[in-house]
């Protein structure tokens, strides 16, 4: 129960905001895309944060899941959460397929191996257009249904997106709390020692990889989904880039860290649109800031930042020791 | 009957011989002591046994299975432990966590029983965190489980290595100077810690230059120089052995060794 106390309040919070804010621009759109990038960082979290392993190349699974879900449902019909399980199994095959050669690979040369990954995989989306459409996309993809609950308003997608977010966050954090999470902590903390305990280097590395990758692949289908349309652009090297900056900026190794990360990030550009020319500049220089004041990521920063304030408010007194 | 049986070992770097033709065996329920000066080979030897290094020659057979060619958690799982010269502590992790990942031979549960939190989890669960606890408790570190690893000092930190090793119930743990950089108090603690893991029933290797230590907790000490052995023996036999004296402190000295 105490374990998981972050967790149900905020479940409860998910669920509340559209309550209390209906129609919001924010929450029910933003929200959505919030949700997605929350799968895909929690994910891409467990291989970077807690095994140390990097991935420049994750924007590649989120971009099979969606093209299997679109090519499968608009060009032969199928039932999409058949399409859904297809691009799962696919993920699945390919993930491991190329894991165990490429996480033979460490720092640089790892950061290298995925980049190519993910180059090969969005340069096969641009050019096998008789399936994909090629750079413009495809259109026309069918929304979801649960037992003729057709999800098709921006609330409904709230909903079923959060939920699922909501359960990738709990699997992670049971994940780390149990056996194999502490083999892919350990192989973090010193791999060598990790063998010698009895932990499979590889096997850890190549688990966590296709955990990582299956969860892209569930965001990539429910994406294609809800925008009804597809096109490479949205699964290209910054796409990546950006999935590795959630995490990194949330905090590494903190599944709330990756949550944060993708809240902010995906918020941020939105609430920067007023600067218009100097957005991405501020955007830049905001990350900068982040980086170099809260190297822990933006998670810890925060939390230390809200409870020192917290004491100083509270006492004249002596401070108090901060507590863990 | 002997637990460890070491036959014609040899391990080259380059041109250079690490370990040459060295042959011992290790019988069951002792703490055997591998001595000798710097760049004798003991390291070197460590790591062939945990299959960290593949030996050019010869055969390592633990309990009558060949050791050579297995990858190190394969022969983890054998029954062998180790700790480390220069620590190798899961710094991101807590106490309890490091020493539960010790338990991880001893625990079964796969990625997707533990992501799904099923209740056959939450057993073993329970059940790897007592057996953490019990090997904390059994090293003095019961108290500061829940504390950062990072948050150690030096002898906590090679404490709970130990700890870690003990938690997979291994029948063989090799010590890799495990009184390096410790006081005085310190070591006599190590001292005795020693000799309550070999009077739980664990047979011990132990690398040591702290030939006080050595002394006083083994029954057998082989003394290596240059990669071969130069002699073995009882503590006082080893003590009092002339080449051993010659190779520690030169030709001529003929003084006690401590």
């Amino acid at each position: 129960m105490r374990r998981l106390g972050g967790f149900y309040l905020l479940a409860v919070l998910v669920y509340l905001l559209p309550v209390v804010f209906p129609d919001n621009y924010y929450v029910t759109v933003v929200g959505v895309i919030i949700g997605l990038h929350v799968i895909l960082a929690v994910g891409l979290n467990l291989l970077m944060g807690y095994c140390g392993q990097i991935s420049l190349g994750h924007a590649a699974f989120f971009g099979i899941g969606a093209y299997s879900s679109a090519i499968l449902t608009v060009h032969y019909e199928w039932n999409p959460w058949l399409a859904m399980l297809a691009g799962i199994v696919a993920v699945f095959v390919i993930a491991n397929l190329i894991a165990r050669p490429i996480l033979r690979l460490r720092g640089h040369y790892l950061a290298m191996a995925t980049l190519g990954f993910g180059i090969i995989v969005h340069i096969v989306m641009v050019q096998t257009d008789t399936w994909t459409g090629g750079p413009d996309g495809m259109g026309g993809i069918p929304p979801l249904s649960i037992f003729g609950w057709v999800v098709d308003t921006d609330l409904r997608w709230y909903i079923v997106v959060s939920t699922v977010a909501l359960l990738v966050i709990w699997a992670s954090l049971n994940l780390i709390a149990s056996r194999p999470g502490r083999a892919l902590r350990a192989v973090h903390g010193s791999e060598f020692a990790a063998n010698m305990t009895g932990v499979d280097p590889a096997r850890t590395k190549v688990n966590v990889f296709v955990f990582a990758a299956l969860c892209g692949s569930l965001a990539g289908s429910l994406f294609a989904h809800q925008q009804a349309f597809v096109s490479p652009e949205s699964f290209n090297f910054f796409f990546s880039i950006e999935l590795v900056t959630m995490v990194v900026l949330g905090g590494m190794a903190s599944t709330y860290g990756a949550v944060f990360g993708a809240g902010v990030l995906t918020v941020l550009p939105e609430m920067l649109v007023v600067f218009e020319d100097f957005e991405v500049l501020i955007y830049g220089a905001i990350l900068m800031g982040v980086m170099i004041f809260m190297p822990q990521g933006l998670f810890v920063g925060v939390a230390r930042g809200l409870r020192s304030l917290l004491n100083r408010w509270r006492d004249a007194g002596p401070p108090v020791p901060e507590s863990r | 009957m002997a637990l460890l049986r070491v036959a014609g070992l040899e391990k080259y770097f380059g041109g250079i011989a690490a370990i040459s033709d060295l042959s011992f065996e290790v019988p069951e329920g002792i703490v055997h002591a591998v001595i000798g000066p710097n760049g004798a080979g003991k390291t070197t030897l460590f790591n062939m046994l945990c299959g960290f290094y593949s030996p050019n020659e010869g055969s390592i057979r633990f309990r009558e299975r060949e050791l050579v060619g297995m990858a190190p958690h394969r022969i983890a799982a054998c029954g062998i432990s180790r700790t480390f010269q220069n620590l190798q502590v899961f710094l991101n992790m807590t106490v309890l966590d490091n020493v539960m990942v010790g338990c991880h031979l001893r625990s079964r549960a796969g990625m997707v029983q533990a992501a799904l939190r099923l209740p056959s989890v939450m057993r073993e669960e329970r059940q790897v965190k007592q057996w953490a606890l019990e090997a904390l408790e059994f090293c003095g570190l019961d108290a500061l489980a829940e504390r950062e690893a990072a948050s150690l000092p030096y002898g906590g930190l090679k404490r709970l290595e130990i700890a870690r090793s003990l938690a997979a119930k291994p029948a063989f743990l090799l010590l890799d100077e495990p009184a390096a950089g410790l006081n005085e108090t310190e070591t006599l603690e190590m001292r005795d810690l020693i000799r309550r893991i070999s009077e739980s029933g664990t047979t011990v290797l132990l690398v040591e230059h702290n030939m006080g230590l050595v002394m006083q907790v083994s029954d057998h000490v082989m003394v290596l120089n240059y990669g071969s052995l130069l002699a073995e023996g009882t503590p006082q036999q080893v003590q009092t052995d002339s080449k051993v004296i010659e190779a520690y402190l030169g030709e001529g000295v003929c003084n006690e060794v401590a």
